[in-house]
């Protein structure tokens, strides 16, 4: 049949096979959308149709980094799913009101177009998404469990740390956030965290993976100038941020006991803060906290 | 489902975790051992024909389980069928460990427990959320206790 033409293709050497090949543990993503496990987020929003321009209203539901949505509420299961990998979300000019983009990098990738049904909701939904992927949670489990080993380390040593608050860092932690407010007027520094290298990998001589070793140091910090730091030479910290609002409530379940590790070397980048409140008020922010 | 064939493969694409070429059993009766090229990037497991460029299939990683089984071999089910099971035979013991080891920690729920771990450590020896510096404090996803929407 056409699947054992395409194979027969496939082995002659070519390298793409024909779209829809590919399997997927379907009913476990099913299962995994509908099944009681807490949602990242979830409520109405309209999706522009790929080809024609209609909005169809659906009940979509975040959980980690896949976006699944249903034609209804109460349907028993849904009608599609976005992989929310290396995707930049963006507010977006479109027919609708509180419109926003989910755009991925690759070749001939679908923009999917979102409305929310109010200023709020966008706000959450642009939040929650953009930062969604597993690469972002990632980022940020590593750079907790570096702050942890730090001061684990730090107890257990004599050395004294100079710090004015406890959660002090020379350098920048900045995570990766797309900037949406357009007032910022800053491109999207949607960055992928690298993979770490890996013991020496198998390749099949086809599929490429390149395992680009990962700068394991943080980039230097570029916090608010003509403030002087500690005098250990090291650069300024950033302005610690404010708290941004957020309407999601809380939780999960259990608590983990045992030690986890995410092997990620990873690259920060810039926070943006999505409101896009103005620098100088951060800066006061930090001097004021500096003082203490 | 739909979903987008496109956005997986480019996600085949990206750096891995871990890959290696390992006998896989799919979980269908009367199935047999074939060599694959198995690739894990994010919370996804690949899997390749060893001279093909893209995936035959992939398995998100969430809401399973990996399996010791026999010598060399692992298994990933998944907890609505836990009897419907991949199979992976490995060429050593160490080696099966290290995917064994490497796959648990690869869901997206094991990160944000994980998550969940260290900012409450950091709590309570410092008394500060750690979250708060970026802003991040109130995301659903990184809360304690019961979510409800």
């Amino acid at each position: 049949g056409e699947a054992g033409a395409a194979r027969r293709e496939q082995r002659s050497g070519r390298a793409r096979r024909s779209l829809g090949a590919m399997k997927l543990n379907e009913r476990s993503l099913v299962c995994y959308a509908t099944c009681d496990s807490p949602a990242d987020n979830a409520g109405f929003l309209s999706k522009k149709g790929e080809r024609n321009t209609a909005y169809h209203r659906r009940w979509f539901v975040l959980k980690g980094n896949m976006l699944f949505y249903f034609e209804e509420r109460e349907s028993r299961e849904p009608v599609g799913v976005i992989i929310l990998e290396g995707c930049t979300v963006e507010l977006c000019e479109a027919a609708e009101e509180f419109a926003f983009a989910i755009k991925f990098d690759c070749a001939k990738a679908r923009t999917y177009v979102l409305a929310a049904e109010s200023q709020a909701a966008m706000e959450s939904w642009v939040k929650s998404l953009s930062r969604a992927s597993f690469d972002y949670m990632r980022l940020v489990v590593k750079e907790l469990e570096k702050q942890l080993e730090e001061m684990q380390r730090g107890l257990a040593g004599s050395r004294s740390v100079q710090r004015r608050s406890p959660i002090y860092r020379k350098t920048k932690p900045a995570l990766c956030v797309n900037p949406t407010s357009p007032a910022l007027g800053l491109p999207p520094p949607r960055e992928r965290a690298a993979a770490p290298p890996c013991a020496p990998l198998k390749e099949n001589g086809c599929a490429v993976w390149n395992n680009a070793p990962c700068v394991d140091t943080l980039p230097a910090g570029d916090g608010p100038r003509g403030l002087a730091d500690s005098g250990s030479g090291k650069p300024p910290p950033l302005p610690p941020r404010r708290r941004t609002s957020s309407g999601n409530t809380c939780g999960t379940g259990a608590l983990l006991a045992d030690s986890p590790v995410c092997p990620g070397t990873v690259c920060f980048s810039k926070l943006h803060d999505w409101y896009g409140r103005e620098i100088t008020e951060l800066r006061r922010e930090w001097q004021e906290s500096h003082k203490l | 489902m739909r979903y987008s064939e496109r956005e997986l493969l480019s996600l085949s694409r990206q750096p891995a975790e871990k890959a290696a070429e390992i006998l896989m059993r799919a979980p269908k009766k009367g199935s047999v051992l074939k060599k694959r090229l198995v690739k894990l990037v994010v919370n996804f497991l690949f899997y390749f024909r060893t001279d093909e460029a893209e995936p035959i299939g992939a398995l998100l990683l969430e809401h399973c389980k990996i399996n010791k089984e026999e010598e060399n071999v692992f298994s990933i089910s998944f907890i609505e069928e836990p009897d419907r099971k991949y199979s992976f035979e490995c060429d050593t013991e160490a080696q099966c460990q290290e995917w064994i080891e490497a796959l648990r920690r690869a869901s997206y729920e094991f990160m944000r427990r994980s998550l969940i771990f260290y900012r409450n450590e950091i709590q309570k020896m410092t008394g500060k959320d750690p979250l708060e510096q970026y802003g991040i404090s109130e995301e659903a996803r990184f809360q304690l206790g019961t979510r409800k929407l």
